[in-house]
Order: C-alpha cells, then structure tokens, then sequence
C-alpha cells in the first residue's frame, strides 16, 4: 500500500517465540498435571492475542482501542468422559483452578465411546514457516493519519453526504495446542484490516455501503486511495434503488456473497451436522452435488493464506486435498469425533476448513455480467434463512437488475430463495475475479435460477 | 443481607489489593482539562454448559473471564483500554493508553457516591443453584420425554447454561454502582424424520434466575413439547408463498420484528451520527395510530433485563413510539451527552474489553383490543407466522428481515397448510404504518434472545400482540 509507515529504528524487539515457548511450557505442564490427576488422555489450548484497532469519522478521531485478550482452555478425558474449562488469566492458581474445575466436570459427563483426542500417527511432524507473521509496526498518531486519508478518499466523491468512518485494525496471535501424546504446536500470525463505511442520499432515502480489506502483511493491501474510491462507488451506486416484481430468474453472487454460498456446502458436509443426521447432503460422499466441470480443492499450506495451518484444532497434520472433484463431492469435513461416529477417518478439520479454493473459470466479473444476460446481480444478502437440514434457502438481498449483461439499475427489499441441492447443481459459471480477503477463495458464482420475491 | 456494592468489592477489587477510595488515584489520573468523562467497568464472570446429544451427557464446561474496561471521553473522541489483572499498576496503564486520546494536565473526578438503584432479580450464583447430578437427571429427563412423545423423533440435544456476571462501575461524575447478574438457559432442538425427510424444531427459555425457577411448574417439558411438536409441523410443510401478501405475526418472540424494524434504528449512536432512517424523525408517525412500542429494561427476572446498564445508569422503560408517534431514543452517557438528551440506561458492552454502545434491553408493543381469531377471520388470502428465527437490518434505509422458522396458509379466515420457513423483508419507517389490527394477548418470549451489533452480543428480550400488517415480501418458492 501507499501510506505507512515501516520505520525501523522504532520496531519493538519481537518477542513472539520466547511468549510461544511459554505457552507451550504451561501447555506441558497442565498436561502432566492434569495426568497425575488421572486423566487418560489431556489437551490444552492457549492464546495470546493483541491488536490496536482507530476508528475514524468525519476527520476526526472516534475511538481508539488498545486490545490484549488471553485464553485458556483445557479439556480432560477419563476414559470416554470428558470434561472442559477455560480461564483468561494465565496465573499459576487460576490455570490450577481451571483444572480442577474440567476435571470435576468428567466425573459427572458420561461414557461416551467416540471421545478422545485425535490418533496420535496422524499428528503433525512438519512445521513449514507458511509467511504468516508480519507484524504492523503502527503507532496509534499513524493508524489516525491512515484512516483519515482512507476515509477522505471516500468523502471527495460527490454525493457522499455522510460517513460511518473508517477503521484501522493491526493484530497479532500467538496460540499453543499441546495434547497427552507429546504433540505441541505453536502458531503465530498476523492479521490487518482496513475498512470503510459510507452513506449517500438525503431525507427521502439514504443508503449505505462499505468495503475493506483483510491481510497477513501491511505491504499486501490495497492503497487508501482505492479502498476509498472503492466504498463511494459502492455506496453512490446503490442510490435509487427499486424494489422488484416477484419472478424466476438467474443470480449473479458477486465474488464476497459467493463465498457464502461455498460456506454453506462446507456446513452441510461437516461432521458435526452429518452424524446427528442434520444436513440435506447426508451420504452425498461419491455422489454428483454440482456440474461435471467445477472442483474445489483444499489447500491449507498456502503461504500468507487466510486459513492456513500445518495442523488442526486436534494437531492433525494437514493436507492438499479435493472437496469437490468434477462435480462429485470428494469427501467429508471431518475432525476426529465426528469421524468416529462416522466410521472414518479425521480428514484434518477439527476446527474447521483451511485454504478452500473453487476452481476459477474464465470469465472475469463483465464476462460473468454478460453470460448471465438478464437476471439479479446480488452483493448483499440479509438474515440467517438458510436451513441446512432441509437445503431450503430464503434471505433477504439487494443488488442490480442486469439487463443484456449491463447493470440496469440497483435493487432492494426483495428476498432471494431456491434449495441449495438445486443451486448447487444449477451453478451455471464460477468468474475469474477471485476475492483473496477470506479462507473461502472463488470468483462470483452464477446460479441458473431463483425465485426473487418483491412487491 | 450483603449489600451488591459490598459483594462486587470483594469479588474484585479485595484480591487484588484494592478498594474504591483507590479508584479515585485512577481518575485523577485518568482526568484533565480536554477529558469529558472517564469511567471503569470492573466485570467478573463465571459460566458453565452442559450438552446432553443422542442421549448421553457428552460435554460439560467452565469458564472465568475477569478484568477491568478503562474509558476517557474527549468531545466525541473515546480511548480505550482493558487490562485482565486487576492490580493498581495494570490500572494505571491502562489509564495513560486511554486517555492518550487528549492531551493535558491532571484534573480529578467528581467524588463517588453509591448509586443504589433497586435489584430486579437476585444477587445469587445460578452456576451453585442446583448440584451437578440433579443437572444431569435434567437433562436426561427431558430427553426421555421428547422421546416418548413421537416416533419420528430421531434427535434430540438439549443444553443447560448458567452465568453469573458481577460488575462494579465506577465514572468521573461520581458514579458507583454494583450489579450481580444471574442468567439461565434451557435449548432444547429437535430432529424428526419420516419418509425420508427431515425437519427440525427449536424451544427455549431461561432469564435472571437460578436453576430451579427455570424448570419448575414442568417448564423445561414443555419446553421439549414444544421442540417436538414444531419439528413436525414442519415434516407436513409445503413451499412457502413468495410476493407481497397480508402477514399476521403470532404474540410473543414475532416481537423480533420490532426489534429489527424500529429498535436497532432508535439507537441514539446511529441517531447521533445521522445514519439511520429515523434519524431526525422524532415527533413524526412512523406507524399507525394504536402502534405503542417500548423499550423496558426494569421488568423483574427478564433475560433483557438490568437493574443498572453497563455505565451505572438504572434502566428504564422508555416510550419509543406512542400511538404511532416517535417519542424517544435509547441512549447511554456518550450519546445523550452530545445530543442533549438524558441517558436512558440503554448504555450495554458485552465484557469488559469492549466499549458500552445503546442498546435494547426488552422491547415489546403494548397489546390492543382484537381477539386474536377476529384478526385470523378477517383475512381472506395471507401468512400467518407464530415463530420465528432471528432478523437483521440495514438501519441506514431501514430494511430489514426476521426469518420464520414455523408458518402457515391463512384461506378464508382459518389457518389452513403449514408452509416451509421463509425470510420476510420490510422497510422499518413503513411497516409498522401497515399495522391494521393488535390482538389483545401481549406475550412476551420466553427468554433466548441475543442481539449482535458491532460484534458484541447482549441478551435481549421481545414482546407483542398478534399483529396483522397489511402487505410485507414473503421469501417463499411457490407462486
């Protein structure tokens, strides 16, 4: 980016290994404690986070926050029972508490044969530096310059009347997870954001629209210029918006609401959702869920990615591995429990997806536009009506009516509904215009049709 | 009887050595020419679960967070900064990055002087409520019973949750006050399958009480009775209806629909700044005559509910909309300060690293004169929605969405097929001009709300009467 602000001679000294080295060492040592009290099996995860986060609004300073968050958490296991607790103070007598307190728990949890921790062969052996760890060496006066720059750049566009402000937000994590086989893993990354909310129009109507960007290192973001340039238009363009008739047409998802889309696959073909029985892709492994061209791949080991880890939440090491290949989903989502009760085998996702790529195709976001032709361009979705049990997907949304692949005019108060079965096969394109600020990368998405619902 | 102001010190100034009159080396530190006002929130918690799932007690867990939030307030600038060790030392840097936002010399706060505001519930420890085994006995009791009510019954997880939060706020205009904050909770989900299909159900409820007075007169079994029964309901549902079409919204939690179309947007911050659709609009109909709405926080036991918010302030019920009339905001210090307003105890953080913003407590419409059937016969062709999942809303223009997680056809006057869930969109200055009918039965909900806003999450409340609104969009699929 443009601005800041890497002055070398003001770093602090980074300290990150010696406190790793620390949380590894009470890591250890509740371990063995929580052994000598006569757990089979103990694991420990523990977090030191710290970030300092400036708002800006008007010009104007509104808030700055200094943060430094602690956790701890450690989980026991007698047998098949299992008990957990947590503390946010790292002394020696809370941790000692927080023991005591998880193992009171087990004795009252019952026997439950799928518990434990992960098998120790699949533990993680290879530690490879991923790029992850790029500190911001901001001060508070340079995070207040930064959003007043990014946040004028947004103001000078006329017919922007009003700002929600900008935000400046430098972060890091230092976390351990240790377990009873001996495994101890220590991660460190950093993560910043820049973001910038805007409102256009008057009394008859405002509205309002935001962009930002999310990264690993302060040289990978956008300039400030662009991030405001980028909000304002977004903002100016929702000016006017009409409600629509209700109709069946095709959905464009602008590339940030595809990976929404992606979010809910992931959901439904997850372990916990699979073994109690609540997904509508219930034994979909080997089965066509999408088109014969499109794959997704998992690719947890990409340098700086927003999700990337050699290990999961169990210390399970990762692996490159297909979702979906040609249309026919690959596998499941699996951490160790669910994978028992499943009768397979953990596919490294305690905790979650890593990196998960969707196959981009040719088309960038004009070429998309084109191919859909007439339809709903969709970039924002509101509300929670997505049922993963049923597939059934009703929210509201605004965008743009596209007319022979040109924005017509934007669109809002309308709810967007179809069953994900149906739009995941219905999926017509995936863009090239691949937005890289989330774990989830792909391009926009384009469903065959949905029925829009409006006055 | 130990006073609340007593039990928060010893909770958490006494093992770190420290006591009120200490508070004042804070703000004198704290203090100068260009600081407004300059507060510290002193949170202990404590929190446990238990997760009963295909019938065995899987998982249990405790937690403890404490820690101190320090504040300084220049004009509209806020710093901000929170230290977990409550000790002197720790205090006093967090008061120098907070007040970093002003330059100047040292001044002093206002005298402290206790602010005893009357408890709404009791300073007890809900976690201590009731013994462990008797927590497992619950659980299992109530999955036996959910069980045994329908075959096609296949899942059922139930969750047990208790906090005990203990604060102590102390502010630069000689603030003091002490809460101890119980909550409870009961979930119980249910997953029915038959013919292939699955379908699912949710009840709950809890509030600011212990154990006990969340299950007793066969509470927690109705709560099961009633997952069940929504998990097959929705195994008969067809395809909702999509368009424009009459709504009618069933008493209680619909009241969520308040919460997003008018709540969030008569939120003194966002009036404040502009940014939402009321904004300015105090004094003018924003709904149709008959609408009342309030904001209460002082209803005894209530999940929503406070005896003082997060700045010290005692709650209050604050008149939002009276007889379709917009009356008032919601406000904490910051906001009302700037807008010359009063504070209305509406000031809520989720913990201490976080800053207070207004917030709801429980929002509720006061209750009409139609029998909920008169409403259901006058219309002839439309929705009618008794539950619902949760909602949200673009306060700048005002739309917004709530999610119906159980619905049915209204022909001619009756409930006719239930109809799978669907989203429904509105505009929240408008809506509630649609209001042609309000039933006579205010309900309020049973205790499960969570607002988010800013990514901090608070426990709300939600209340109405059966409501008929004339036109709202239905997300359904059939058409």
């Amino acid at each position: 980016m443009s601005a800041p602000v890497i002055a070398a001679d003001r770093r602090q000294p980074d300290t990150s290994q010696q406190e790793l080295d620390r949380l590894a060492e009470l890591a250890e040592d509740v371990i063995r404690h929580a052994r000598a009290a006569g757990a089979s099996q103990a694991e420990v995860a523990a977090s030191i986070d710290t970030g300092l986060s400036v708002n800006v609004r008007l010009g104007e300073v509104e808030t700055v926050e200094h943060t430094r968050d602690r956790g701890f958490g450690v989980t026991v296991y007698f047998g098949g029972r299992k008990g957990s607790a947590s503390t946010a103070d790292l002394n020696p007598d809370s941790i000692r508490i927080t023991l005591e307190q998880a193992c009171a728990i087990a004795r009252f949890t019952e026997e439950d044969p799928a518990a434990g921790l992960a098998d120790a062969a699949r533990m993680a052996t290879a530690f490879p530096d991923l790029d992850l760890w790029h500190p911001w060496d901001i001060d508070t006066a340079q995070a207040i310059a930064l959003g007043q720059e990014i946040e004028a750049a947004g103001r000078a566009h006329a017919g922007i009347g009003n700002s929600d402000g900008a935000s400046v937000q430098a972060g890091q994590s230092l976390s351990v997870y240790a377990n009873s086989h001996g495994f101890v893993g220590r991660e460190r990354g950093t993560r910043h954001s820049l973001s910038l909310s805007l409102i256009a129009g008057d009394a008859d109507g405002m509205q309002r629209d935001y962009w930002y960007d999310s990264v690993r290192a302060p040289g990978d973001f956008i300039g400030a210029r662009a991030l405001g340039d980028k909000a304002a238009q977004r903002t100016l363009a929702r000016v006017g918006a009409r409600g629509l008739s209700t109709r069946q047409c095709p959905v464009l998802f602008a590339p940030e609401l595809a990976r929404g889309l992606i979010g809910h696959l992931v959901g439904a073909v997850s372990g916990g959702t699979l073994y109690r029985r609540a997904s509508f892709l219930l034994d979909h492994a080997g089965r066509q869920i999408m088109p014969s061209w499109l794959n997704i791949v998992e690719r947890p080991l990409l340098p700086r990615g927003q999700g990337s880890g050699a290990f999961d939440a169990e210390g399970v090491a990762t692996r490159d591995s297909a979702l979906v290949e040609n249309g026919v989903l690959a596998r499941y989502v699996l951490g160790s429990y669910s994978a028992r009760k499943l009768g397979l085998e953990s596919t490294g996702n305690a905790g979650g997806i890593h990196n998960l790529l969707v196959e981009p195709g040719q088309d960038d976001f004009a070429g998309m536009l084109k191919r859909m032709g007439t339809g709903l361009l969709v970039t924002e979705v509101m509300g929670q009506g997505v049922n993963t049990i049923t597939g059934d997907y009703s929210r509201g949304a605004a965008g743009f009516w596209v007319e022979n692949g040109q924005i017509a005019y934007p669109v809002e108060e309308i709810t967007i509904a179809a069953n994900l079965r149906d739009m995941f096969a219905g999926i017509v394109a995936v863009g090239s215009d691949v937005d890289p600020r989330s774990h989830i990368l792909t391009g926009s998405i384009l469903l065959e049709r949905m029925t829009v619902a409006g006055e | 009887m130990d006073s609340l102001i007593a039990q928060a010190e010893r909770k958490l100034l006494t093992p770190g050595g420290l006591a009120t009159g200490d508070l004042e080396r804070v703000f004198a530190q704290l203090m100068g020419p260009s600081i407004d006002a300059a507060d510290l929130y002193f949170q202990h918690s404590r929190s446990e679960s238990w997760l009963l799932e295909e019938g065995i007690v899987k998982d249990g867990s405790h937690s403890i967070e404490q820690g101190v939030g320090v504040r300084a307030i220049s004009g509209e600038k806020t710093g901000f900064a929170y230290s977990d060790e409550i000790v002197l030392p720790q205090l006093l840097d967090a008061s120098k990055a907070a007040r970093a936002i002003a330059q100047g010399g040292n001044g002093a706060g206002k005298p402290l002087a206790l602010n005893g505001a009357r408890a709404l519930y009791p300073a007890i420890d809900p976690v201590e409520s009731l013994p462990n085994p008797d927590k497992i006995a619950l659980l299992r009791e109530v999955d036996a019973y959910a069980r045994s009510r329908d075959p096609r019954v296949k899942q059922v997880i139930v969750s047990l949750a208790a906090t005990m939060d203990t604060v102590l706020v102390a502010g630069s205009d000689g603030t003091l006050a002490a809460d101890v904050r119980p909550l409870v909770r009961l979930n119980v989900q249910v997953i029915a399958e038959a013919n292939g299909r699955r379908e699912q159900g949710h009840a709950g409820g809890g509030g600011r009480y212990g154990y006990r007075e969340l299950i007793e007169n066969g509470r927690a079994l109705a709560f099961a009775d009633e997952a069940v029964r929504a998990a097959l309901v929705n195994l008969d549902a067809i395809d909702a209806p999509a368009g424009s079409m009459t709504v009618v919204l069933g008493p209680g939690w619909p009241g969520v629909l308040l919460h997003e179309a008018i709540g969030h947007g008569l939120e003194g911050d966002f009036n404040r700044k502009g940014s939402s659709a009321f904004a300015g609009r105090l004094g003018q109909r924003v709904a149709a005559k008959g609408v009342t709405v309030v904001d209460d926080g002082t209803l005894p036991g209530r999940r929503g509910s406070l005896s003082i918010d997060d700045e010290g302030t005692p709650t209050e019920c604050t008149t939002l909309i009276e007889d379709g009339i917009l009356t008032g905001y919601m406000q904490d210090k910051l906001n009302a300060r700037l807008m010359g307003m009063k504070p209305t105890g509406n000031g809520r953080r989720e913990s201490f690293t976080q800053l207070p913003m207004p917030r709801m407590t429980n929002t509720y419409m006061l209750a009409g004169s139609h029998d909920p059937q008169e409403i259901l016969r006058s219309v002839k062709k439309g929705l009618y929605a008794p539950n619902f999942g949760g909602g949200q809303v673009d306060i700048t223009n005002g739309k917004f969405v709530f999610s119906a997680s159980e619905a049915y056809l209204i022909e001619d006057g009756r409930i006719t097929a239930p109809v799978k869930g669907a989203t429904l969109i509105g505009a929240g200055p408008e809506v509630l001009n649609r209001v042609s009918m309000i039933g006579n039965d205010l309900a309020l909900d049973e205790g499960v709300g969570v607002c988010g806003k800013d990514g901090q999450s608070v426990p709300v409340g939600v209340g109405q009467p059966t409501l008929k609104i004339d036109g709202m969009t239905v997300g359904g699929t059939a058409s």
